[in-house]
């Protein structure tokens, strides 16, 4: 029965993710007075995506192919590890943070060597972009992560989020100094404004776009698809990591249910705050990143600092 | 035009005597020298400041009814009025034929036509592209069309010559056929020396010509290190439309057709100048109505495409919510475009000796409402932006022009009024009705992509002042109603330059007509030929993303480049 609603859980983050997409650019346009698309629109892309026949370069190797199955499937493996309705599954607790951070970075390696592997300058150029900023966000994600696991002394995400209920609403600047890092890291991560920009058509300042420029068809729709289930997974994990009230933590059908309108009211606020930074500020210069992330990783070992010296030495 | 400072004349007229050159025809504005003093010419007309405007070549010019001693006073050219002289050289030589050559120089707002004759079969000139940097491609242009070799030109490679054409087919020639004779498939366009970089992490960037988005196609090759740039290197002419060869025959009225499609966003400014160099040509004045209407469609289309670049530049650095803005802007004005005179970029709206519009009292009227409601919403949008810092982050200090570096390329409009190029036509070398009218050039100096924003903020205001004076003159009552002043047949060889402010910054035409109203030679001159120069030092030092947002900040055309 666990490892059913385990399943059925991370089908659904899936299977949403696209939606919080449109929700995502319906935020977008209402703030820059633009008629939306519907919010079942990335369904409707990701569905015409999948019937077009993918078109491949005469010098891709094996390697391209089988990429983007190789990305989704890491994604997919990801959000088994998220605790997204409930708390207190199997998958959770078959997998810790770090492995959380290692999915992710494995879904990385291979876009960015699908990127190499056609040899065009923006494939490589884009990998090297991604590489540069994974390789600073990263650590600053991690510090962040461990701040909040410090508390809870588990590097498990469902043994953290049960701690944080237990201890109820208490303000700590550890985890206030925790959030802000890991909502910077998201929006580079993510490939956001004022990182990167999902929505140009300037193949010079791309850094995600760029290594998915040769892609098309289903190809070009699980990489999509694997995107938006890493923006999903990223605003799951800082709603439900840092504000976990609600989530369900036994497995009653009303428990369940209450857990899902949470989660996605949640959701549906964080994209808002993203959809008005993402209005309000311009992208950055691309040498701005270091600086960005630095303030994040900084941001991190402050939550760390705080932590040891507020909650552990007093 | 403005008296050019007797003096200075005076003393450049001596320095060219010193050098031995001889200017065999003396019309004041049409000077022809000998091939071999082409290149002595342009050093001491830098020296004296001159401006290189344009260059262009005809071949077997229709001899203009001077030169052959028929005096006609009814088709007397206004501009280029050639005065025969006795040793006036014959123009076909033992029949073998000749090309003329032309270069346009500015000085103070005096345009001077430069000119020699080289043997067809022989055509070889010394290159003023060593002189003047901005010669550089239109001389790479002449040798493509017309096969003259232009001697120690720096930079002797192929320009407009694509893989279509054979090797000793010169496509501006006459005995070229309009349609060519295109190989079934044209071959990949390879074997083009860019400049290499070499060194340890140089790479090569290539973009285009085809592009992520929906843009004109132009190659880019980028040397870099990491993301900085070494070198960037255009290559252009992808689209070539063959519009020389394509306006040799034509009627004057279906020129302007063809001059309004040069460059669509510039349909206006090159209308204008076309009808301005065959209105010199056939001796004509439009009535001032219509040159007050001219003026109205220029600055609204000086204001629409103002609008839409200071989105794009904004959209280019992901700052989303102001692109959105401009673009709404620009597109209620476009649509009041087509209400008050029927087409969106007000195309054909142009013809010879005046205009195909006219505008009511009512008109007037809901156009200054228009210009009231976009000064207030423009001044909401303005103070937004420029309280932005992130968009503060990536427009100033990058993409810089130095005035040095400006002033050798010959930069022109907003992209020369950035970096301390005041030359405005409009103010230099006023044409009707800008005498009339009051309006001062706004100038920056900063040279970088903020400056080259907020050039388009002041001249916007500036059109939007100039057009309210225009409102004004057009509801005066005194003003005779005509609208076309009747054209007449301009006699055979007679010639015309229209220089006008486009959007963009000047534009140059060079019309002269043959037989039966027919034009022998159209070269309309976009200033982004010389502002493409500019963009090549514009982005060195920069980071590679970086290329797209200075690349809209210049907004060169290449339609209008490539022709």
């Amino acid at each position: 029965m666990n490892w059913l609603i385990a399943i059925l859980q991370t089908a659904l983050l899936v299977g949403l993710s696209p939606l919080l997409a449109g929700w995502l650019k319906r935020c977008k346009c209402f703030l820059q007075n633009r008629q939306p698309p519907s919010v079942f629109q990335p369904y409707r892309d990701l569905l015409k995506l999948t019937r077009k026949q993918p078109v491949l370069s005469h010098d891709a190797s094996w390697l391209f192919h089988f990429a983007p199955y190789m990305v989704l499937s890491a994604t997919v493996l990801a959000a088994s590890v998220v605790p997204f309705i409930a708390v207190d599954l199997p998958t959770s607790a078959t997998a810790d943070v770090i492995v959380l951070v290692g999915f992710f970075a494995f879904a990385r390696f291979f876009l960015t060597l699908a990127g190499l592997d056609v040899g065009t300058a923006f494939g490589g150029m884009g990998a090297s972009r991604e590489v540069t900023i994974s390789s600073l966000a990263e650590p600053a994600m991690l510090m962040a992560v461990f701040t909040l696991t410090m508390t809870a002394s588990t590097t498990n995400l469902a043994f953290a989020i049960d701690h944080v209920l237990q201890a109820g609403l208490v303000l700590r600047p550890s985890f206030l100094f925790a959030l802000f890092a890991l909502l910077l890291v998201a929006v580079a991560e993510t490939g956001r404004v004022p990182v990167d920009n999902p929505a140009t058509h300037l193949e010079l300042t791309m850094i995600h776009e760029a290594m998915i420029l040769e892609y098309s068809g289903r190809h070009l729709a699980l990489i999509e698809w694997a995107s938006q289930l890493k923006l999903m997974l990223y605003g799951v994990l800082i709603a439900n990591l840092f504000f976990p009230w609600g989530i369900a933590q036994s497995l009653s059908l009303n428990a369940l249910g209450f857990g899902l309108f949470a989660i996605l009211l949640k959701l549906a606020v964080l994209t808002l705050i993203l959809a008005f930074a993402e209005t309000a500020v311009a992208k950055m210069r691309l040498f701005r990143v270091q600086e960005y992330l630095g303030f994040a990783y900084l941001l991190a070992l402050l939550g760390m600092l705080s932590h040891i010296v507020l909650e552990v030495l007093l | 035009m403005n008296p050019v400072n007797k003096s200075s004349e005076n003393d450049f007229l001596n320095l060219l005597t010193e050098a031995g050159i001889v200017i065999r025809t003396a019309s004041p504005l049409v000077w022809q020298i000998e091939a071999e003093h082409w290149r002595t010419f342009a050093e001491l007309a830098m020296l004296h400041h001159y401006r290189w405007v344009a260059g262009w070549v005809e071949e077997n010019p229709p001899q203009s009814p001077f030169i052959k001693g028929e005096e006609n006073d009814s088709s007397q050219s206004l501009f280029l009025k050639e005065e025969a002289t006795k040793d006036s050289p014959p123009l076909q030589r033992g029949g073998v034929g000749i090309f003329m050559v032309n270069a346009c120089f500015e000085k103070n707002g005096t345009y001077l036509v430069l000119r020699t004759t080289v043997n067809l079969n022989h055509p070889v000139l010394p290159s003023q592209a060593t002189v003047y940097p901005a010669a550089n491609r239109s001389e790479r242009h002449s040798h493509d069309m017309f096969g003259i070799t232009f001697t120690d030109h720096p930079d002797p490679r192929r320009w407009t010559r694509h893989q279509a054409w054979g090797k000793q087919d010169f496509p501006l020639r006459k005995d070229f056929p309009l349609q060519g004779s295109p190989p079934a498939i044209t071959p990949p366009d390879r074997h083009y020396d860019f400049i290499k970089g070499y060194g340890e992490g140089v790479y090569e960037i290539p973009v285009g010509p085809i592009h992520a988005g929906i843009i004109e196609p132009a190659h880019f090759r980028f040397q870099a290190v990491g993301e900085l740039i070494l070198n960037l290197e255009e290559r252009l002419g992808y689209v070539h439309k063959g519009i020389e060869k394509l306006a040799e025959g034509k009627t004057a009225q279906e020129l302007i057709r063809l001059a309004g499609r040069v460059s669509g966003d510039t349909t206006v400014g090159h209308s204008w100048a076309a009808c301005m160099a065959m209105e010199h040509a056939a001796g004509i004045t439009p009535p001032p109505r219509a040159s007050l209407l001219r003026a109205v469609l220029a600055e609204r289309e000086r204001i629409a495409n103002h609008l839409g670049d200071m989105g794009a530049i904004c959209n280019d650095v992901a700052f989303s919510f102001a692109f959105m803005q401009f673009s709404r802007l620009r597109e209620s004005w476009l649509r009041h475009n087509a209400r008050l005179f029927g087409h969106r970029l007000l195309m054909d709206k142009l013809v010879t000796g005046g205009v195909a519009c006219d505008v009511s009292p009512s008109d007037c009227a809901l156009m200054t409402q228009e210009i009231a409601a976009l000064r207030e919403e423009l001044a909401d949008i303005i103070t937004a932006v420029d309280l932005n810092t992130s968009l503060e982050d990536r427009l100033y200090t990058a993409g810089y022009l130095s005035k040095q570096t400006a002033a050798a390329f010959g930069t022109l409009g907003y992209v020369g009024r950035a970096s301390g190029q005041a030359f405005d036509v409009r103010r230099d070398a006023p044409y009707a009705p800008y005498q009339q009218l009051n309006f001062n050039v706004p100038i920056e100096t900063q040279g970088d992509i903020a400056s080259r924003f907020w050039i388009r903020a002041k001249e916007i205001n500036v059109s939007l002042k100039l057009l309210e004076q225009l409102l004004t003159h057009l509801s005066d009552d005194t003003i005779s109603a005509d609208l076309v002043t009747a054209w007449q047949t301009p006699a055979v060889g007679s010639e015309g330059l229209g220089c006008v402010e486009g959007w963009r910054g000047e534009i140059v035409v060079y019309i002269r007509f043959g037989e039966n109203n027919q034009i022998a030679r159209y070269y309309p001159r976009d200033p982004s030929q010389h502002n493409w120069l500019a963009l090549e030092k514009i982005v060195l030092n920069n980071i590679v993303p970086d290329f797209p947002v200075c690349n809209k900040s210049v907004n060169p055309s290449y339609s209008g480049t490539d022709l």
